[in-house]
């Protein structure tokens, strides 16, 4: 689908900002409010804007740090369906963040959250390798997150400019 | 032994110290500014540029290059200028690395000029052209642009300024601190006008990247124009690198001939892990450029729309990173306003004095700074204003 000018510059501030008030959107765009109200509805309309959300560093909060991994899932594709009915059984799970269709050595990436390593364990051996399909698993438990969506963890580099100058 | 003072030139002795000198002073100390004063993007230069910067000096590349800078950045810079811009220079003859755009400048005019020869001065406009021409001899004559025609230039006003002395037109395009653009006819009006009176233009393009709703056009591109323009541009403004200094001029192969000779007595070569930089902005830096550029854009809509809606005027710049706001109704001098805005509200602008005398009752607000450092600093001036009306 192609958008206008305005509205890809809409969801381009949306995605860094989804806090930005409509009145800012409106001022930054060049556009009336109303009218962005109106482009705001159509992209939610059209499921190009899916969600409002906020990225959360979880392991500044005591107790609820929890683990992240990636699995590499191999899969048997099946006729007719191809990779969709298994990528649908996976992601059906509540812990599961996020599932991709890979190239390369493996077929499915799979990202599971849970509040331990031994839940995580325990999802994989008892849910996830059980499946029909499944033909491997290969876990990679994240250590540390420095980047996530684009956006760095460690707190901003200061403004190093000098105050005023020509 | 004399005074120490006795022993200054008199041409220095007789140059103002800039007007933002004062300013920073003031604003320095405080806690708490929001800076809207400052001259230099808000984004720190790609890490592909520093990176490679970084290799470099792992490389060993320490040395100093050929005077006129590293072959291989010239043709680089050759090549990005006919890309971007249609204007078509030789690496090998007409084109200077220089340390800034400013050195570019300074050694502009120290070539073109003798004693007594005039150099017309469009302004508003960036502090150093003056006092770079007297120090190159030369008398500077300032011209001012419309403040009623969104500060473009009058060519009526131009070539009423011309003397048999003179020998060249300085302009700024988009311009520090108006932000505002000239097209290609207002351009064409200003080659005339060189080619009537057979003068050179120096034509200061550091914002070329930034322009936000025309296309750019260089004076360079204009129909016989080449032959009689110094073009100055660096990687300071579009590509975020300020503090690298790293420019370049682009002129007929005589002048950068000439220009040659004062850059290489006066300062050898522009620094190598610099013009390593350069390079890799020039190859690689498109994106990234492209990315800060829309972020000007959304900053200056949100600026311009928001500072009219405070009652303060202004039109919608075509580029570079200022707003020039009318100060005029609160009357207040530029210099009151901002040096009262900053001691109560803590929000530091530049006045528009600073930059030449039609500049006064104006203010030069840069929008390189965060969205929210901007929402915060509408919010103080709004506040500001109130206490002025009440």
């Amino acid at each position: 689908m192609q958008l206008t000018e305005k509205e890809l510059e809409i969801v381009e501030i949306l995605e860094k900002d989804s806090r930005t008030s409509t009145e800012d959107l409106a001022a930054m765009t060049g556009l009336a409010v109303n009218e962005t109200e109106e482009l705001l509805h159509r992209l939610e309309d059209l499921k190009i804007i899916v969600r409002y959300t906020s990225v959360v560093d979880w392991s500044k909060i005591s107790g609820h740090e929890g683990v992240t991994a990636m699995i590499d899932v191999k899969v048997t594709p099946k006729r007719g369906v191809g990779f969709d009915e298994i990528a649908k059984r996976i992601y059906r799970y509540k812990e599961v963040k996020s599932v991709y269709l890979m190239s390369g050595a493996y077929d499915l990436s799979v990202t599971i959250e849970g509040r331990s390593m031994n839940e995580v364990a325990r999802f994989v051996s008892n849910k996830l390798s059980t499946l029909d399909s499944v033909i491997s698993t290969t876990t990679h438990f994240i250590l540390k997150k420095y980047k996530h969506d684009g956006t760095i963890f460690e707190p901003e580099e200061e403004d190093k400019r000098i105050v005023v100058s020509p | 032994m004399k005074t120490t003072n006795a022993y200054l030139s008199k041409t220095v002795n007789e140059l103002k110290p800039s007007g933002i000198r004062r300013f920073f002073d003031l604003a320095s100390g405080m806690e708490g500014v929001i800076s809207l004063g400052v001259g230099e993007p808000d984004f720190v230069t790609p890490w592909t540029v520093r990176e490679a910067a970084i290799l470099s000096l792992e490389q060993g590349y320490t040395s100093y290059t050929a005077n006129a800078g590293l072959l291989e950045l010239r043709q680089e810079i050759a090549a990005y200028m006919a890309r971007e811009f249609q204007v078509a220079y030789q690496p090998d003859s007409e084109i200077i690395v220089t340390v800034g755009a400013s050195q570019a400048i300074d050694i502009a005019f120290r070539s073109i000029l003798d004693p007594g020869d005039e150099v017309i001065v469009v302004e508003p406009c960036f502090v150093s052209y003056s006092p770079l021409v007297s120090l190159a001899g030369g008398t500077p004559v300032h011209v001012q642009a419309e403040t009623e025609q969104e500060f473009k230039i009058s060519p009526k006003k131009l070539e009423s300024a011309i003397t048999s002395k003179t020998k060249a037109i300085m302009i700024c395009s988009p311009n520090n601190p108006t932000g505002t653009m000239l097209n290609k006819e207002e351009l064409q009006k200003i080659a005339e006008i060189a080619e009537r009176y057979d003068l050179l233009v120096i034509s200061d393009e550091i914002y070329a990247e930034l322009v936000y709703d025309e296309v750019y056009t260089s004076m360079a591109a204009i129909n016989g124009m080449k032959e009689r323009t110094i073009l100055i541009s660096g990687f300071s403004k579009g590509f975020a690198m300020t503090g690298w200094r790293l420019g370049f001029v682009c002129a007929p192969k005589e002048i950068t001939a000439a220009m040659l000779k004062v850059h290489q007595y006066g300062i050898m070569c522009a620094p190598i892990m610099a013009q390593y930089a350069g390079l890799e902005a020039m190859r690689n830096g498109q994106d990234e450029v492209e990315e800060m550029r829309k972020s000007y854009r959304r900053r200056r809509n949100y600026m311009v729309s928001s500072l009219n809606e405070l009652g303060l005027s202004c039109h919608s710049p075509g580029g570079a990173f200022y707003v020039f706001p009318s100060i005029q109704t609160t009357g207040l001098t530029s210099d009151q306003f901002a040096e009262q805005l900053l001691m109560e509200e803590k929000v530091a602008v530049v006045p528009g004095s600073v930059f030449g005398e039609s500049g006064e009752g104006y203010i030069r607000c840069s929008y390189a700074t965060s969205i929210e450092q901007l929402q915060e600093a509408i919010k103080r001036i709004r506040r500001f204003l109130e206490k002025q009306t009440s």
